[in-house]
């Protein structure tokens, strides 16, 4: 078996469900038996994409590749893509409308979280077409 | 600290979870911006936030934290507060405000969250 694959489409169009893929490849992780650690830094690097796709590009899809050293997360959406992805990578940049800052989010730590947990994390972005982000996390 | 005493020194409701109050807790997080919590908090912590959505207990879950209490009086939805006893989380109200809430219970030993990871 060279690898599991969980496959998620992530609802746009809503704030409150955002997070469940995230949630569920948590449970699925652990009753896979990894590390705790591990678990958490998948989790939640997920999760702030999941909740990016969500405030910026009306949902996407999300693939979780779990081999035996590595654990792989694609967060794919067709949204307006990132201009300036240096930017965007500095803690406390956002584009967040301030409607989404009395959700709790949209305070500049999405992306800055998500390469804080993960062990490689690469973004491929094209203006008016979508934005592609590959992260890995080693167990 | 017991989470039984968090509640008794925030003179707190318990709205879920009232089975697992002898669960221990490390540290403590105040805060609104989930991001943050995502960003500085270990396990075994406590969250305090005086936000009401589902993202809270998401957030929560995510960082493997045992218990949520809302601050100011705020009463989360019901659908919030099945969603943390799903999550096996312990989820209480209390009238405090933050700044009080966290200084009383750290007044009491429980340390900050802080750590950046």
């Amino acid at each position: 078996m060279d690898k599991v694959n969980f496959h998620f489409e992530i609802d746009g169009d809503n704030f409150t469900s955002a997070g469940e893929a995230s949630v569920r490849i948590k449970k699925l992780l652990r009753e896979m038996g990894f590390n705790p650690e591990v678990i958490r830094r998948v989790s939640v690097a997920m999760y702030e994409g999941e909740i990016n796709m969500v405030i910026h590009a009306n949902g996407g899809t999300a693939d979780v590749d779990v081999y035996v050293d590595r654990i792989e997360i694609t967060l794919a959406d067709c949204g307006p893509g990132i201009s300036n992805i240096e930017l965007a990578m500095q803690e406390g940049y956002s584009t967040a409308p301030d409607n989404i800052r009395s959700l709790g989010f949209g305070a500049g730590m999405g992306l800055p979280n998500m390469k804080r947990y993960t062990d490689d994390m690469r973004i491929e972005s094209e203006v008016g077409k979508g934005t592609t982000v590959y992260m890995t996390v080693n167990v | 600290m017991k989470i039984q005493q968090i509640a008794e020194l925030l003179d707190a409701k318990i709205l879920c979870g009232a089975d697992r109050l002898d669960g221990i807790v490390k540290s403590a997080c105040g805060c609104d911006m989930m991001s943050d919590v995502l960003a500085f908090v270990k396990d075994q912590a406590v969250l305090l936030t005086g936000l009401c959505n589902p993202q809270v207990v998401r957030t929560a879950e995510m960082m493997d934290m045992k218990c949520i209490v809302f601050v100011r009086g705020k009463m989360p939805p019901e659908s919030v507060v099945a969603l943390a006893d799903d999550s096996g989380i312990v989820v209480m109200a209390t009238d405090e405000r933050m700044y009080v809430a966290c200084g009383k219970l750290y007044a009491n030993g429980l340390a900050g969250g802080g750590t950046e990871s």
